[in-house]
């Protein structure tokens, strides 16, 4: 494998993703992106200079709405799926020390 | 080859496109759109039809596992509700009363949808997607939510956190993915039509899998809203069907200018069904020789042939040619899904919905908690690499590189375009694979994709039509592709070759009685 | 030792915008709901929503960039800046990174030693988290997302500034731009403008810029004047000492008066920014930037110019009238009703500003039209009411903003005019006070002010003071 994975690199990713692996896992992961990683390496046989990166195929712009209130107190609705919550607000671990 | 060998298979899928070969009649096998017409002229009801789904799911579904929420009291309440409405005259389109699935990542209102994931398994939307209000407005009846891989992120409908799916030619199988739900609920008969979402393929190759027809529409053609997102710019809603007919017509319903997705376009000629037509005299259509080469099964290359025989038959030109860029499209395609799955998949964080860890201290072990126990491997697999590839350093060399990589891929089929009206091909490089035969290897069923994954990368529209059967009994599909907007040149391609392919009787053994043979 | 160190200073403002709804959605930008009542799946990140550009806050950002002299980028897009904090629904802020609305502007400010351009880097725009409230009884946070949405700017000025006056100019000439676009009331109190601080230190005549901080939570002018002098006096402190600065967020707190650094393992500070594929780029015409343009109101410098011509009013008193946009605007159009220019710019720099003072609100908060100022100047002036109930009845105008011509009326607040009811009352005090009255016929003439005093107050303030001293005089002599 030519893309190495390093345990920080593992730890570093985790962290931004929000995700606790293993150590099983994380060894998965190592080989999995280090695979992938290879694989992807190909698009460096392409020569891309001069072309502009293409976020989005269709040329569309400018797609607006108008500064009007359409929406009403839909608190109820919004607060149904909260896994936990308290005086019409969603409850979660403490977040200043 | 196009002979199937009629072993191993538990039960029979209902026969369909007319031929009924010299037996009754049966609900089941109807079209939606032949059986929209029955019940428009008052020979079926939509109760009795939703009666027959749901008595055909008694005796399949305990095998098949297409659905992860029935909603038969819904179902119910709504089929006899649709069909005072077709009765007084309010509901007169061709889907009223016709009962339909809707994969599991389009959100339904107070209706369970959880995209075959645990972190969702408690997620009841607050609304309703706005492919599936254009459905309900033409007067679906909506059955339940069809099961797929977790997040639409795999290509077996095995990442499913709440089972796997079989496939209804050969339960030994996977049925595709990820909308393998839906199209094995319509090759089951488990409906009579379905939606399905295709970022990668996740359309065709199931439809491919299962027999069925689907269709990926041009990207921004049907309303994303409501569509619980992967691949944002990837992710197109389409119908699955058990032919060209209904998925014309099923588009021509989904489809429409949405404000409240502002990647939805605004086009001028959405009435699909006008492209069923049964002629391609003079049509142009290329064969990239790039989906013809190595890693292609011998018996879809024959079969696949043989369906762009039958078109040159009817007075197609067809030719193959070199589309170029083609081994780039998965590495791109993995790269940009990834990285923007990473980023839409960061609000599944066990605060506003679904899952919550049990124990943890603190935010940061809540977040992680949350998120580690609630997605499964794949989509985890597919987080860490979107979010490497975006992290500081790499944005340039991965992130970038992919969408210059897009604009060359596109570029390759623009030109093809100028030649060919039409582009053929397999939908995938072999029939269905075993099942637990798929995920211990990403990599290689990341590959699987190729012949699908261009045409999201372009937002070009893609369909597939069944081309017969390989010599285990397993359906082959052929991958038609046109130009952005050109849905109706293609329609017209599928729409000859579906009436001239010549394997009516073979298509579905005729002695079945729907259940009998499940054992 | 007695090395001379330079502070250079950098600012990141944000300025919530005016608009009635969010930026992506339909959901109120009001203040004051209870939590989560302003809200939908869009604004609190639900699983198949979609965020669709409010046009509004296209035109405030642009119009911004055009009052302090920027490019517009024609061709701008959003990106996503990917975090995770509960006040942040989706974990990913939708901002602009790669191509911000507005570029490269600048704008003039008063210093000590004249005239000075602060540059402005870039303008950009962006979506407003919701708000966290801590539970001290269970130990954890609520989530409010009624904010969450609002539309924001954020404008990033070059490192310019070298002093906290500066800095305060700076923001001074900012805010009243901003206000007189009608882009937004910028108060700094309630977080509808906010000032992050970047400041490093260098050797004066070095070329290269120190490692920087960035100050957070900083709520007023003076939080802002005391963290810059606490900052700058850490960091040379860091440097005396032969230690490193470090590039750091920090958070000032203003009651104990210092900051500390805003660090975890769990905050890699990698927002992984990338074009937000849910929404498509913004294309400005130049017809649609000089719509804008054109809609520009008359700027302060404009204004103090034509006060002075106009209305001849004093540089010092102008300065103030424009010193905020609603000021400006009331003094215009009280103005125009009563054509009494003087008489407005009296009753605006004195009582006006004395009650804001008393309350502590600033002049963005006056809620009373120029029609009740003008109508009062108007009875005052016909001498339909004493001066002194004149500022009486403005307290109520500033309160509640009441109709002076009805309240008088209701209140029985009119000048006594009749010289019966006048002489009879002024005869009284004449009589119950004799050693005032003996003070006077001997020589000692502020003896009148007293029986002046007593007479308006058994009047109830609705006599003409002169009038009574005439008459005092009058039956005394």
């Amino acid at each position: 494998m030519a893309n190495i994975i390093s345990d920080e690199t593992i730890e570093y990713v985790s962290i931004l993703a929000k995700l606790e692996l293993s150590e099983e896992e994380r060894e998965q992961a190592k080989q999995d992106m280090g695979r992938m990683l290879d694989y992807i390496d190909q698009l460096n046989e392409l020569d891309t200079e001069g072309v502009e990166p293409m976020s989005h195929v269709f040329p569309v712009h400018n797609v607006f709405r108008e500064d009007v209130v359409t929406n009403g107190d839909d608190r109820e609705a919004i607060l149904k799926n909260a896994p936990e919550e308290k005086d019409g607000a969603f409850m979660v671990p403490r977040t200043v020390e | 080859m196009l002979l199937r060998k009629k072993t191993e298979r538990l039960w029979y899928p209902g026969q369909w496109s007319n031929q009924k070969g010299g037996r009754p009649v049966e609900l089941l096998d109807l079209t939606a759109v032949e059986l929209g017409k029955k019940i428009k002229a008052g020979e079926v009801t939509a109760p009795e039809a939703l009666e027959a789904v749901l008595k055909r799911m008694d005796q399949t579904e305990e095998t098949i596992h297409a659905y992860v929420t029935v909603d038969k009291e819904g179902a119910r309440k709504r089929a006899a509700l649709v069909q005072e409405k077709i009765e007084s005259g309010e509901l007169t389109g061709p889907l009223a009363g016709v009962p339909v699935a809707i994969k599991d990542n389009l959100c339904t209102k107070d209706l369970l949808t959880t995209c075959s994931s645990r972190i969702l398994e408690n997620f009841v939307p607050t609304y309703t997607a706005q492919a599936v209000e254009n459905l309900e407005k033409a007067g679906a009846v909506i059955i339940g939510k069809t099961n797929m891989d977790e997040f639409a992120m795999g290509s077996t409908t095995e990442t499913s956190a709440y089972g796997v799916t079989r496939n209804p030619w050969n339960t030994g199988h996977v049925p595709g993915g990820s909308s393998g739900g839906s199209c094995a609920a319509v090759a089951a008969g488990e409906c009579f039509y379905a939606l399905g979402s295709d970022t990668g393929g996740s359309i065709r190759q199931p439809s491919s899998f299962c027999g069925v027809t689907g269709i990926k529409p041009t990207y921004g053609t049907v309303s994303r809203y409501g569509l619980i997102a992967y691949g944002s710019s990837l992710d197109q809603i389409g119908p699955v069907g058990k032919d060209v007919t209904d998925c014309a017509a099923i588009l021509e319903v989904i489809s429409s200018y949405d404000l409240k997705d502002s990647t939805s376009l605004e086009r001028e000629d959405l009435a699909f069904t006008q492209a069923l037509v049964n002629d391609v005299k003079g049509m142009r259509i290329g064969i990239p020789r790039d989906y013809l080469g190595e890693g292609l099964d011998p018996e879809v290359k024959s079969a696949v042939l043989k369906a762009a025989e039958v078109l040159k038959e009817q007075g197609a030109i067809v030719e193959e040619f070199d589309l170029g860029m083609v081994q780039y499209a998965i590495p791109a395609y993995y790269t940009i899904a990834s990285a923007e799955a990473s980023s839409n998949l960061s609000r599944f964080d066990g605060i506003k919905y679904g899952y919550r860890a049990k124990e943890y201290e603190g935010l940061h072990q809540m977040y992680k908690r949350s998120r580690s126990e609630g997605f499964g491997p794949e989509v985890k697999r597919r987080i860490m690499l979107g979010s490497f590839v975006l992290s500081s350093g790499y944005y340039d060399a991965y992130y970038l590189k992919a969408l210059r990589t897009k604009a060359l891929i596109k570029k390759a089929f623009d030109e093809a375009f100028e030649k060919y009206d039409v582009i053929l091909g397999p939908a995938a490089p072999s029939t269905a694979p075993e099942l637990g035969k798929s995920l211990q290897d990403p990599l290689k069923m990341y590959l699987g994709d190729i012949y699908t994954i261009s045409a999201n990368l372009a937002g070009l529209p893609g369909m597939t039509v069944p081309c017969g059967f390989d010599s285990k009994g397993l359906p082959i599909g052929l991958q038609l592709l046109a130009d952005c907007f050109q849905e109706k040149k293609m329609i017209r391609a599928a729409y000859t070759y579906e009436q001239n392919r010549g394997f009516k009787g073979e298509m579905a053994p005729c002695a079945a009685e729907p259940g009998k043979a499940v054992e | 030792m007695g090395k001379q160190y330079e502070t250079v200073i950098g600012l990141e403002v944000h300025v919530e915008l005016a608009t009635r709804t969010k930026i992506f959605c339909g959901c109120s930008t009001a203040f004051g709901g209870a939590p989560n009542t302003h809200t939908c799946p869009v604004c609190t990140g639900m699983p198949g929503s979609l965020p669709v550009l409010n046009r509004q806050v296209v035109e405030y950002a642009m119009a911004v960039g055009l009052a302090t002299n920027c490019q517009i980028n024609q061709y701008c897009k959003f990106d996503r800046k990917n975090y995770f904090y509960p006040d942040n629904p989706q974990n990913y802020q939708i901002s602009q990174l790669y191509l911000p609305i507005c570029h490269d502007g600048g704008i003039e400010i008063e210093t000590e030693e004249g005239k000075k351009v602060i540059g402005i880097h870039e303008i950009h725009m962006e979506e407003d988290a919701g708000k966290l409230i801590h539970d001290e009884w269970e130990d954890c946070s609520l989530v409010d997302y009624n904010r969450s949405g609002v539309p924001l700017i954020e404008i990033v000025s070059e490192p310019d500034m070298r002093s906290a006056q500066e800095v305060i100019a700076y923001l001074d000439k900012l805010r009243l731009i901003i206000q007189y676009l009608g882009a937004s009331d910028c108060k700094l109190q309630e977080g509808s403008m906010r000032a992050d601080v970047n400041l490093s230190v260098r050797e004066v005549g070095a070329e290269a810029f120190g490692t920087r901080t960035e100050m957070k939570n900083l709520n007023s002018f003076r939080a802002i004047t005391r963290a810059i002098e606490n900052e700058k006096n850490r960091q040379i402190d860091l440097l005396e000492s032969g230690e490193a600065v470090i590039q750091e967020t920090r958070r000032w707190d203003d009651t104990k008066g210092y900051s500390y650094a805003m660090r975890s393992k769990e905050d890699a500070q990698d927002y992984r920014y990338f074009p937000d594929p849910d929404l498509v780029p913004v294309v400005i015409s130049d017809e649609w930037m000089e719509e804008v343009r054109s809609r520009q109101p008359e700027f302060r410098t404009e204004k103090l110019l034509r006060y002075k011509q106009e209305f001849d009013i004093p540089d010092y008193d102008a300065g103030i009238l424009t010193s905020s946009k609603k000021m400006a605007d009331l003094f215009e159009a009280a103005t125009a009703i009563c054509k009494k220019p003087k008489k407005v710019s009296n009753w605006l720099m004195g009582e006006t500003l004395r009650i804001l003072k008393e309350k502590n609100q600033d002049a963005q908060d006056l809620t009373f039209s120029p029609e009740n100022l003008a109508k009062l100047i108007d009875l005052a002036d016909a001498g339909v009411i004493t001066g002194a109930v004149a500022k009486e009845v403005f307290e109520q105008i500033f309160e509640q903003d009441v109709d002076p011509e009805k309240y008088v009326d209701e209140k029985g607040l009119k000048t006594v005019n009749d010289e019966g009811a006048l002489r009879k009352t002024v005869e009284e005090v004449i009589a119950s006070n004799p050693q005032s009255v003996a003070d006077y016929k001997g020589g000692k003439e502020k003896a009148i002010g007293f029986l002046v005093g007593q007479t308006m107050k058994k009047m109830k303030g609705k006599a003409d003071p002169a009038s009574v001293n005439k008459l005092l005089k009058e039956l005394l002599s």
